[in-house]
């Protein structure tokens, strides 16, 4: 009986994450496919394989066949087993022949070839013979790296750029989530990334004259961008609060005002910014290879949790969307708390307009468009109640990453754009039925 | 009525339900006979809501049946529930506002969705209905303009018009006026010759005493006791329902008031509030009463800064106040314990120590983070110490029953220590034991000295509680009294329906 229910609670408290595991293990097993055995991975790997059958300091040759990307993959190979501590008495990329020359002219023993796979059948056919006429490849053995299977989905690159394609959904979802759990809404996002680009880079503009922009003039635009929006969220709670207009009107409204805007101010054109270190938060990657983007994404996620669970400030949004006018009487600043998740909100999306005019270098109007509606879908995936009352941060990050994930899932498989959006949608309803479903588990106990 | 010959027209026998780790009724029995009020009694989470539930068809029990009229039922669902006879008249009410009474009464009853709605027909069976009933109500009026005594009435016609030959009220007294009562009880009366069966589940023991035949009691989700009303004594049921015997329903105590704490000068808004001026003194109970309306509740609102005022001014420790929110209120030492705990007292979807935090959060915050533990601990102490039933302090304020409910929103005030702590309706909806307790707590703070304004309308409370009592009329205060112990309920009902202004 207890263990019962607690598998239920589980289940309903983690049960998002359980589908996120889900779904990568069934995208891992449709993205499963024989990996390029040229790989720098599979480089280092064969190296290390030669490394384990022969003493340090051995003689070596690399032998790939000429072909695209082959030089790097022999560089990679001559590096790795460099390190290894063997000796690279030669690396060859060419034509058989060629690698049937170079074979004929070696005088010291070689202890062994790392070939790609067709040096090796190469290898396989011409070695016994030539070990016969020249005593340095009497002993020689044959590497090549080996054949492995290895989902598409699960390689390191994939998913980090699973990770950087929703640093910026996911940063603005965590604003999101606090409007949503007051039992509010906000669409203005969407528009507001593209404002933010644009006065990001419009800033850096004035900030630079005709001169290149300085890494100052860069900080201060971005400031810039964040800081307006912010200041338009701010407007926004307001409205909401002082005149009680519905936050759905309210923030469609600004939604058109500042998509206008954005056109208007950069004569909707994209705005170039004169200096490539302003990639540096959509591009770089200077954290253990993490990208910049993501790190600020789990660091942002990571103090909003807190904020959420351990101050004042938290346990107010959640008792003003539970109830109210019980928070009010209960002596919970029910306006400032408002203005704050609206502000905090639109600030976020002024953050993710400086990544999304970061990465590309440009502050774009067009950018940004029906974001709005996948944020407050990675919230509402994430089991937030549109109610208001109940949410979680972290719930909002693993709701980003299931839709990335299905994105990314169907990028892979060569799902066509028209059926991605069918199978969003489907996601979204899925989502909200299971809350519900929840809900009424909670009620009926 | 109820002779042993007769037929019960409803028997239910060893009902069991379980919830995760609740089991809320355990083997329980009920009969009911056509032409009888059985009073369901017990306290707040002794099982009533449930029993009242699976009658409903709105859950189902784990064990047991339910035989109706010697033929065993399943109540599978509402529809099923109803298609034996049954009528449930919740304490919230199913009814649409925007509808009239005779559509509220058909609605679900229509021959069928594409016809037309025989209106003529429906429209003198509603007349028939409120007829029998006893009640003269148009049945073209909407709901929302009828009072809550009428839109009753319109319930139980609507139970009859589907035929119902029992019927459940729960608490339907709660929200009515002393005189809404009487006329309750009328109809109760009346379906009662008409041979219905009624379930009549109340707090309030006059009205059991005054219309009770035979009495259920449960405890803890068992079936303690089924009696003829007439030989059961008032002192019995209580203990019946508490397990314990309660000699006094209120505690006694010594009144030494001390200074004035909190002053009230002239307050004054629109219409609801007139001219209101009152003195509350350090160790006092006053009780504030008057028919519902009167601006009682307006009156304590805007003491607490919940509802703008015109003008007046309110004076804490002979200091003037502004008070223009509750949070300023708060701040200077002023609580109010609202009416209806439900929407306004909790946040039912969060955790009771969440609940009990929530004014409380400076006190608990350390650099910034709010110190859970210590959070925890101040509300254990309250937990034990006053007491409150909870499973543990992560449990949500809406699974609590209504009396802890309330105990909750008192330890949150009491945490966070005011000085001046208005009571609105303390016990409404409230068990007798759990009563009892708030009662003891009510004096204990005015013992600390604390100025304590309770509203209520229950006049043996007021009575029983209070050290001096203020009554108002149509926003006035139209009486004081202050030898409450020669006071009589004619007394304050005089002053609450006068219409002369008397110099308090």
């Amino acid at each position: 009986m207890k263990s019962k229910l607690d598998a239920r609670k589980l289940l309903s408290k983690y049960g998002n994450v359980l589908v996120l595991l889900l779904l990568c293990a069934f995208i891992s097993i449709i993205t499963l496919e024989e990996q390029s055995p040229r790989s720098p991975a599979a480089a280092k790997q064969l190296a290390k394989n030669i490394a384990r059958s022969n003493s340090k300091g051995a003689n070596v040759i690399v032998l790939v066949r000429r072909g695209k990307d082959q030089q790097e993959f022999a560089d990679t190979l001559k590096d790795a087993l460099t390190n290894t501590g063997l000796n690279v008495s030669e690396s060859i990329v060419g034509t058989p022949r060629d690698a049937r020359i170079a074979l004929k002219k070696q005088t010291t023993t070689i202890a062994a070839i790392a070939a790609d796979n067709h040096m090796a059948t190469f290898c396989a056919d011409q070695l016994p013979n030539l070990g016969k006429t020249i005593t340095a490849l009497s002993k020689t053995t044959v590497f090549q790296p080996q054949k492995h299977k290895w989902p598409n989905f699960l390689k390191k690159e994939n998913l980090l750029n699973v990770l950087k394609q929703i640093s910026v959904v996911a940063i603005i979802a965590i604003g999101m989530t606090m409007v949503i759990i007051t039992a509010g809404i906000d669409l203005s996002v969407g528009s507001l990334i593209a404002f933010s680009g644009v006065i990001t880079a419009l800033s850096i503009q004035q900030l630079s004259g005709n001169a290149d922009p300085a890494i100052g003039h860069l900080l201060l635009g971005s400031a810039a961008g964040i800081l307006v929006c912010a200041i338009i969220g701010m407007g926004t709670g307001s409205l909401v609060t002082l005149f009680n207009i519905p936050a759905f009107i309210v923030t469609l409204g600004v939604m058109f005002i500042a998509k206008g805007l954005a056109f208007i101010f950069s004569q909707s054109a994209p705005v170039p910014v004169g200096n490539e270190s302003f990639a540096w938060l959509g591009r770089g990657s200077d954290l253990m290879g993490l990208p910049n983007s993501v790190v600020l994404m789990l660091v942002l996620y990571g103090i909003a949790h807190v904020v959420m669970t351990h101050t004042s400030i938290g346990r107010y949004i959640y008792a003003v969307g539970g109830n109210p006018e019980a928070a009010r009487l209960s002596g919970v600043p029910v306006k400032w708390v408002l203005v704050f998740v609206y502000t905090l909100c639109g600030l976020l999306a002024g953050l993710g307009g400086v990544m999304e005019a970061s990465l590309h270098i440009t502050g774009d109007p067009k950018s940004g468009t029906l974001v709005e509606l996948q944020v407050i879908a990675a919230v509402v995936v994430g089991g937030t109640s549109l109610a208001g009352g109940h949410g979680k941060i972290f719930g909002t990050l693993v709701g980003a990453l299931i839709i990335g994930v299905i994105r990314n899932g169907m990028n892979l498989t060569g799902v066509e754009a028209h059926m991605q959006s069918v199978v969003y949608g489907v996601v979204i309803l899925i989502a909200v039925m299971v809350d519900q479903l929840k809900n009424r588990a909670q009620k009926s106990n | 009525m109820a002779d042993a010959a007769q037929k019960p027209l409803l028997k239910m026998h060893g009902i069991s339900k379980a919830f995760p780790g609740v089991q809320a009724l355990n083997k329980v029995a009920l009969t009911l006979f056509g032409g009888e009020v059985l009073a369901l009694l017990g306290e707040n989470g002794a099982g009533k809501s449930t029993l009242i539930k699976i009658l409903g068809g709105a859950q189902q029990q784990d064990k047991g049946t339910i035989e109706i009229n010697g033929n065993s039922v399943q109540l599978n669902n509402p529809q099923s529930s109803q298609a034996e006879g049954i009528g449930i008249i919740y304490q919230e009410f199913n009814l649409v506002p925007g509808l009239t009474a005779r559509e509220n009464i058909f609605l679900g009853q229509e021959p069928s969705s594409v016809c037309f709605i025989p209106r003529v027909q429906e429209e003198e069976k509603s007349r028939e209905l409120f007829a029998r009933i006893g009640v003269e109500i148009n049945p073209n009026t909407l709901c929302s303009e009828l009072t809550v005594a009428q839109q009753q009435v319109v319930e139980i016609a609507k139970a009859l018009a589907q035929d119902a030959k029992i019927i459940v009220m729960d608490e339907p007294t709660a929200a009515l006026t002393q005189r809404e009562v009487q006329g309750l009880l009328k109809i109760v009366r009346e379906l009662r010759i008409q041979g219905i069966g009624i379930i009549y589940i109340s707090h309030r023991l006059d009205e059991i005493d005054a219309i009770a035949d035979r009495v259920t009691v449960l405890r803890d989700g068992e079936h303690i006791a089924t009696r003829d009303k007439p030989k059961l004594h008032r002192s019995e049921m209580i203990e019946l329902m508490v397990g314990r015997s309660l000699d006094k329903e209120f505690p006694s105590r010594e009144c030494i008031p001390g200074p004035a704490r909190l002053t009230v000068r002239n307050l004054m808004r629109s219409n609801t509030v007139r001219n209101v001026t009152f003195k509350l003194h350090a160790g006092e109970i006053v009780g504030l009463t008057g028919l519902v309306g009167a601006g009682r509740t307006e009156t304590a609102r805007m003491i607490f800064g919940a509802d703008p005022k015109d003008s007046g001014v309110i004076e804490l420790d002979e200091k003037r106040i502004y008070a223009n929110s509750p949070r300023d209120a708060i701040r200077q030492g002023i609580c109010l314990l609202t009416e209806d705990r439900k929407s306004q007292g909790l946040v039912l979807g969060q955790t009771v120590q969440e609940n009990f935090g929530l004014p409380n959060l400076k006190q608990f915050t350390q650099t910034g983070l709010i110190n859970r533990s210590k959070e925890r601990d101040a509300f254990a102490k309250f937990v034990n110490q006053i007491p409150i039933k909870i499973a543990d302090h992560k449990q949500s304020a809406q699974t609590l029953s209504g009396g802890n409910q309330q105990k909750v929103v008192l330890a949150k005030w009491l945490q966070r220590n005011a000085e001046v702590i208005i009571f609105d309706e303390p016990t409404r909806g409230i068990d007798v034991g759990a009563k009892y307790e708030i009662y003891q707590l009510i004096h204990q703070l005015a013992d600390e000295g604390k100025a304590i304004l309770m509203i209520s309308s229950e006049l043996p409370e007021i009575l029983g509680m209070s050290d001096r009592i203020l009554v108002m009329n149509e926003g006035k205060i139209t009486g004081e009294i202050t030898e409450v112990s020669s006071a009589t309920q004619e007394d304050i009902m005089k002053l609450a329906t006068q219409r002369e202004e008397i110099a308090a």
